[in-house]
Order: structure tokens, then C-alpha cells, then sequence
């Protein structure tokens, strides 16, 4: 499959096929993407969107029944991260995700947001602290909680506790950042405030997000595909997808004709 | 819509009736309530009136004696105390890593769906026969005698599937979101474990440690099954000495006896003064009962505080 993506690439997806038990949910799925650039995966419930943003980290791993074919191609080291001899850890390791409903740990803000470090065996108080500060910083959050690190995360709002989750997700420093629906559960504002910062965020980290807002994808990202019934029908940059789309199903699909 | 006349009498009289049954139930309720709260109460009563007169310093400190003015339950609660920790240390333990290993680790497959129908069976099953599996088990074929150890440790059997069930009951109330939040950023199944799924749950875990110890404080029959002394006028070995290493176990496998045994050796002898001393010692038994579950209800109050779904 030929590719509208002429910079250097992230990843690329080769043939991916995907089964839940006998159930294949994702068919023969070619995409690349661009490093430091936002791909957006949109289409209509059940079609296979975030079924394939988990892939991505493995996340399938955790239930029994799952299988994965084909390759997932992390540059640059070439790394086929759905390889059954690669370890899953390492791959979440690499690959952060901040999922569809906010799902901050029951813990202070602080140790939320070092947990991932803690996870790698980070200790020294120094660096942790440097750290959490950035990721917080960057998620456009510090302003608001840096004085009350030691709080419990849930009594933050919504929006600030998905904005925890992405500082959360961002500590590690991640080469890709999966977000699956990222402001499904929240309100306008906070909507657009997650909506500015995932733009923000592509300047240090590669982003992939599933959205069923047609209107989020067109704002922010750069590339888009177009999944239906587990397979990618149309992938090209974003303005070309939301204007002139070369598929009849795609038009029918960003118009409203259905989904 | 119009309702015709007698079709507003027909919705007033279900109306009527449907009222009619509610008060009905709350008269009932009300009762129901009444009962277990008079009954409690009756029975508190009466053991305080029996046993306040008995009560005091000496009756703690004395081991028991054929004059009941003299008798005291110094050996009991000790031994009470001892079998206690024995209990909480083997069954907490081992309630909570089966719990987790059932829920988290077990794959769904035959194996496990018997493990927890035989558990949720044992939970069942009388406490004599754990007894007398005891008394196979722990005294005649490990050899560990009639001792401190078996009795905490058969107890400890008795309470296992009550904490195993509370541990998976409560871990499964943790939302797989939280789990899957863990994973996604790098984490191992022991460092989620250790990290969230525990914490987040031993308040329920807790409860469940609650429920279990307060059954075995009480229970006497499987106690007698493995051969718990019912007249034992010495306390067993301590557990700290004053020469190398300082700590000794050996009270471990010293004999023994518990509160409701000798509360039960009290009642049934023919004097009314010894029949004082079982109500006294009843309500020391309550005492540690209450002092047992009060530690528990704060700590899971300490621990639930932070947490909520």
C-alpha cells in the first residue's frame, strides 16, 4: 500500500490481522506513522479503532485468547512489537496510554505521577521530584496542583484528572502516546484544553488517537485513517480525508450518512 | 384521558392496599429488629449482673482453682491470646495469597472452578469435623501434640475460606480500569498486585479477617477435638528469654487451654459461685472480642478513607 506519509516514521503497521478467540477484529491492517506527527484512527463504533490502538502497547496481552499477526514496526531500532518473543513490559515500557475514562491511582497527585518511575526503579527523591514537576508542566497542569502534590488525586475535576493521567503517561518519556478517546467522558472545556495540549505534546512525543468526534480529529491531528469493520479504508493527511476524500464509504462516513 | 368514576375508586383502593402492606411490613421489620436487639441486650444484661461481682485484678491474674472464689482465668486468656496470634498469622497470610492467586493469577478453567466450590464449602462445614481433621492431621500424623500451635492452627483452617472469599470479593471490586492504568505503564502482575489491587482492597480484606477471627475466638468445639486441657494451672514457656537469641517458640508447643473451654468446665460443675465465674469470664471474652474487631474497624476505616469508586 502506497503511503501519503513522506517524513520519518515512527512506526509502521505491516499486514496486522487480529483475533479475539476466533473472532478476527482487525484485517490485514497496512498504516504508518509519522514521528512527532498526531495520527487520528476514527470510524464508527465497533469498527476496530481502539482494538488497534491497543495493540500498540500490548494490551491485549493481559485477557487469554488474544492473538496478533502480521508486524508492528518501531523505528528506529526496528523492533516488531507484537513479536510473541518481545516482552510486553518492554513494549509499555517504551509506549504510554492514557485511556478513554480518567483512571488516576486512588494516591496522592505526586505519587500518580511517579508511579511509572517507581516502576522502573527510579528512587532518588531529586530526580523524581525534577520529573514529576516536567510531566506536569507539560500536561499544563503544574499551575494548578503545585501546591498540593501530596492531595488525593480524586479531588481533582474530570478534566484535571485526565490531564494527571497524560503527566502520568508522559513522566517516562514515551516515544508514542496512545489516547483512546481521551475526552469522551468530559465537557467542552476540558475538552478543548486536552485538545490543545495533545497539539502542544507532538513537538517531544509521536501521537496516536482514537476519536468518534470527527471534528476532534479534523482539529488535531495530521493524519487520519479511517477504519470500518476492522480494516482501514482510507489513510491520508487529515485536511485531504476531511475535504476530498478518495472513498465513497469515507464521505458518507465524515458527512454524517451514517456511524 | 378521562377516568371514568369507578375507575377512580379502583386506583384508590389498590392504593389503599398496596399502602396497607407497606405499613405491614414495617410493622414486621420493626419487630424482626427488636427481636435480635432485645435478645442481645437480655443477654448482656444477665451476664453483667452475673459476672460484675467476680470481676477484677485478682480473677486476671489467677489460674483456676476448685474454690471458686479463689479461680481465675489467667491460663485461659493467654492461651487465648496465644492461639489467637497463631491463628491471625497462619490464616491471614495464607487467606490473603490464595485469594489473590484465585483472582488474579488462576486461569478460568476446571482447576480452579473446584478450588472455589470446595471453598465455598468449607466455609460451610461444621467446626467439629475441623476438629477432628485436626486431630488426624496436625496431632497424630505431623506430631505436633496437643499444643498452642494446633489448636491456632486448626482454628486458622477453620477461618481460611471466610478470608479467602472476603480477599477475592474485594478484589474483584477494584475496577479493571485501574489495573489496565498500572499495566500501560510498564508495570509487572506483582508490582499491580503489590502496589494497587492490595492496597486498594484491604479494607474489604479486612473485614473479612473481622468476621474470621471473632467466629474463632469463640469456638470451642474443634479447641476440645484436639485435646486443649480444660484445667491447666500454668502458663506456657515465654516467648522472650534473657539468654541468646531472646526469643523463644517453644510456647508454641506448650499445652493449653481458651476461654470457652474454661468458661464451658465452669458452667458445668454444680456450684452457683463457679457459675458467677463463667459469666465473668464471658464477658472478658466479649472485651476481647470487642478490643479485636475495634483494632480491625479502625484500621479499615483508616484505610477506606482514602479510597472511593
Amino acid at each position: 500500500m502506497s503511503t501519503p506519509v513522506s517524513e520519518k516514521l515512527k512506526a509502521e503497521v505491516k499486514k496486522l490481522n487480529f483475533y479475539y478467540n476466533k473472532i478476527q477484529a482487525l484485517k490485514q491492517v497496512n498504516l504508518t506513522i509519522a514521528e512527532n506527527r498526531i495520527t487520528a484512527l476514527i470510524g464508527p463504533s465497533g469498527c476496530g479503532k481502539t482494538t488497534f490502538l491497543r495493540c500498540f502497547n500490548r494490551m491485549h496481552d493481559l485477557y487469554p485468547n488474544n492473538r496478533y499477526e502480521g508486524e508492528i514496526i518501531l523505528y528506529p531500532d526496528q523492533l516488531n512489537i507484537i513479536d510473541s518473543k518481545v516482552d510486553p513490559i518492554e513494549v509499555r515500557m517504551r509506549i504510554s496510554m492514557v485511556f478513554q475514562k480518567p483512571n488516576p491511582f486512588p494516591k496522592s497527585i505526586y505519587e500518580n505521577v511517579a508511579y511509572g518511575l517507581k516502576v522502573r526503579g527510579e528512587k532518588r527523591k531529586s530526580i523524581l521530584d525534577e520529573k514529576v514537576e516536567r510531566a506536569l508542566m507539560q500536561s499544563a497542569l503544574w499551575d494548578e496542583v503545585k501546591d498540593r502534590l501530596n492531595e488525593h488525586s480524586f479531588n481533582l475535576s474530570g478534566g484535571q484528572q485526565q490531564r494527571l493521567c497524560i503527566a502520568r503517561a508522559l513522566a517516562t518519556d514515551p516515544e508514542i502516546l496512545l489516547f483512546d478517546e481521551p475526552t469522551s467522558a468530559l465537557d467542552p472545556t476540558a475538552t478543548s484544553k486536552i485538545e490543545e495540549l495533545i497539539i502542544q505534546l507532538k513537538k517531544e512525543v509521536t501521537i496516536i488517537i482514537v476519536t468518534h468526534n470527527m471534528q476532534q480529529a479534523a482539529r488535531v491531528s495530521d493524519y487520519t485513517a479511517f477504519m470500518f469493520l476492522g480494516e482501514i479504508i482510507e489513510f491520508d493527511k487529515t485536511e485531504k480525508i476531511f475535504t476530498k476524500p478518495s472513498k465513497k464509504l469515507t464521505e458518507d462516513y465524515i458527512t454524517g450518512r451514517f456511524g | 384521558m378521562l377516568f371514568e368514576d369507578n375507575q377512580i375508586q379502583e386506583i384508590k383502593k389498590r392504593i389503599a392496599q398496596n399502602k396497607l402492606r407497606d405499613y405491614l411490613f414495617w410493622i414486621l421489620g420493626l419487630f424482626s429488629t427488636l427481636i435480635g436487639f432485645v435478645v442481645f441486650f437480655t443477654l448482656m444484661i444477665d451476664l453483667f449482673i452475673d459476672g460484675f461481682t467476680r470481676l477484677g485484678w485478682p480473677f486476671l491474674i489467677s489460674y483456676p482453682s476448685r474454690f471458686p472464689e479463689k479461680a481465675g482465668i489467667l491460663s485461659a486468656w493467654v492461651g487465648t491470646t496465644l492461639v489467637m496470634i497463631v491463628t491471625t498469622a497462619t490464616a491471614v497470610p495464607f487467606g490473603i495469597a490464595s485469594g489473590i492467586y484465585l483472582e488474579e493469577y488462576g486461569k478460568k478453567n476446571w482447576l480452579t472452578q473446584m478450588i472455589e466450590i470446595n471453598m465455598n464449602n468449607l466455609a460451610g462445614v461444621p467446626s467439629i469435623i475441623y476438629g477432628l481433621l485436626a486431630l488426624g492431621l496436625f496431632v497424630y500424623f505431623l506430631k505436633l501434640g496437643e499444643s498452642i500451635l494446633t489448636g491456632g492452627l486448626t482454628l486458622g483452617l477453620l477461618i481460611l475460606p471466610m478470608v479467602v472469599t472476603s480477599t477475592r470479593e474485594s478484589i474483584k471490586s477494584i475496577p479493571n480500569s485501574i489495573r489496565e492504568a498500572s499495566y500501560a505503564l510498564g508495570a509487572t502482575k506483582w508490582q499491580t498486585i503489590k502496589d494497587h489491587v492490595l492496597p486498594y482492597s484491604m479494607g474489604g480484606i479486612l473485614t473479612g479477617v473481622i468476621i474470621g477471627l471473632s467466629r474463632a475466638i469463640g469456638e470451642t468445639a474443634p479447641i476440645i477435638t484436639v485435646g486443649a486441657l480444660t484445667f491447666i494451672a500454668f502458663l506456657p514457656s515465654p516467648p522472650i528469654t534473657i539468654t541468646f537469641p531472646f526469643i523463644s517458640f517453644k510456647w508454641l508447643f506448650d499445652p493449653f487451654t481458651v476461654m470457652p473451654i474454661q468458661m464451658f468446665n465452669w458452667i458445668s460443675r454444680p456450684q452457683k459461685e463457679f457459675h458467677l465465674n463463667a459469666a465473668a469470664a464471658g464477658i472478658i471474652l466479649l472485651l476481647m472480642t470487642l478490643i479485636m474487631n475495634g483494632i480491625a474497624i479502625y484500621l479499615r476505616y483508616k484505610l477506606r478513607k482514602k479510597i472511593k469508586w
